[in-house]
């Protein structure tokens, strides 16, 4: 058994989320020259231009990329052979995010009751998805995830007999409806498959993806080529003011599925995608 | 006039604003916003509305009037504020009617509104302007000053009194009946080649 102490964690979260939200990665700024090389909008290009300001800018500066330092969610990888030491697990994420949003000076944005709606000022807790898996490492995967695009997030149970085709023409239904609010150019994570909740989780799992890299099942891949340049023929364009650049690219996770079912998850996330992974 | 068009191409917009102000104004046009704005969004927005039916006066007078839909981060030490682009306006859209009744005369936001906003901003001639989304870090240095003027418990919701200079947006929805979004959506679909 590998130890690991609760403070390594926590210093881990801590730090991915100070830089999540000030560093947009690499495949966030390739997303961003790829799209100024063929936006065909004067105002898309310049909008375009100016995310990537803001994205040297936040990260000189240190004032994050989006006012919205959005909900903390991880995807944790935790290896069967490792045992926490010093306190409980999900605590330990949960001081981490604390410290970092407070020290970060980050945007307190979660309430305590989606009733009474009082924010608890430190932006905790975070959502957690916690996978059991072989070896002796821990692997953080963190997304600060903006509430606009998240609003925009939908699912629905198709029929098999929808097949394909209804899965495509939903997908696109779920870009048209995110429009101008969601801040376009989108990424959009798809989970088709599995259940209810599975599908959900699939969706957001997708966006991990480097962007601008192919997806391992080649036809899904395809089906994912395909449908970003339809989303992109829509005219939505950067920020809604009209343009070629109405996502950076869709990701596309699936499972099996009962023979009943057809789920389609589909998360919706700006261009202020930010996230992060560390490895312990 | 508070609107004025600049060598550049840009209207430069300094509430308070008159109805004339507002009519002068198209969807589309680029604007630089000058001089002094408030922020309010949800939570504030729904302190706002009871007062207002029940009569009674509001933290802030509105007349002539932006209300910016924003809740900015925390300013680091020597900063006037953090990052502090804008919220999804449509959220609003329960609200904005009865403020704009009163003589506001600009939101400031991102994304659509409803048709009830646009019916409104055509009867009591406003303006919805809009602002980049996801800017929040370029946004922050057009703030030149900032203070709270009600609901601090509300902390990033409070309403807070910004002097803004040369403030970038474009209108989105005029008192005309224009939207951009729907002239953008238009000029760029595309069938499948």
């Amino acid at each position: 058994m590998r130890e690991l102490h609760v403070s390594a964690i926590t210093d881990a979260v801590k730090k991915l989320c100070m830089e999540a939200n000030t560093v947009l990665e690499p495949d966030m700024l390739r997303a961003f020259d790829r799209a100024l090389g063929t936006e065909r909008s004067p105002a898309g290009r310049q909008v375009l231009q100016i995310l990537k300001d803001n994205a040297e800018l936040a990260r000189t500066k240190h004032i994050p990329y989006c006012q919205d330092t959005g909900m903390v969610i991880m995807f944790v990888e935790l290896g069967q052979d490792v045992r926490v030491t010093g306190g409980a697990f999900g605590d330990a994420l949960n001081e981490g995010v604390r410290q970092g949003y407070t020290e970060g000076y980050l945007r307190a944005s979660i309430v305590r009751s989606p009733f009474d709606r009082v924010n608890t000022g430190d932006n905790t807790p975070a959502v957690v998805h916690v996978d059991v898996v072989p070896g002796s490492l821990l692997r953080i995967m963190l997304m600060a995830k903006g509430g606009g695009c998240e609003n925009r997030s939908k699912y629905k149970m198709l029929t098999p007999a929808d097949g394909l085709p209804g899965v495509k023409e939903w997908i696109l239904e779920c870009v048209r409806t995110a429009g101008p609010d969601a801040c376009p150019p989108l990424i959009l994570g798809v989970g088709v498959g599995g259940t209810f909740e599975k599908a959900a989780i699939l969706s957001k799992k997708a966006l991990f993806r480097e962007l601008g890299t192919p997806n391992s099942d080649p036809a899904v891949d395809t089906l994912e080529r395909e449908l970003l340049e339809a989303a992109n023929r829509l005219g939505i364009g950067p920020q809604g003011y009209g343009g070629d650049t109405t996502a950076f690219g869709i990701h596309i996770l699936t499972y099996p599925c009962h023979i009943t079912s057809l789920p389609v998850a589909v998360t919706i996330e700006c261009h202020a995608h930010r996230h992060k992974e560390i490895t312990l | 006039m508070s609107v004025s068009l600049a060598a550049d191409g840009i209207k430069d917009v300094r509430p308070p604003l008159s109805d004339a102000d507002v009519m002068s104004l198209r969807a589309g046009d680029r604007v630089r916003i000058s001089g002094v704005i408030y922020t309010g969004r949800d939570a504030a927005h729904g302190r706002l509305l009871p007062l207002i039916e029940e009569g009674k006066p509001l933290p802030i007078d509105v007349r002539g009037q932006i209300i910016y839909y924003t809740g900015p981060s925390p300013a680091r030490p020597g900063d006037i504020v953090g990052s502090i682009g804008p919220t999804t306006g449509g959220r609003m859209d329960k609200y904005t009617p009865a403020l704009l009744q009163l003589g506001l005369k600009g939101t400031l936001g991102k994304g659509a509104r409803g048709s009830v906003v646009k019916d409104a901003l055509r009867q009591h001639k406003a303006v919805y302007f809009g602002a980049i989304g996801g800017a929040g870090a370029v946004l922050s240095q057009f703030v030149k000053k900032l203070e709270i003027v009600a609901y601090e418990d509300l902390g990033t919701e409070a309403i807070r009194r910004l002097e803004v200079e040369a403030f970038p947006a474009i209108v989105i929805n005029d008192c005309h009946g224009g939207d951009l979004y729907e002239d953008g959506i238009r000029q760029y679909a595309r069938e499948a080649s």
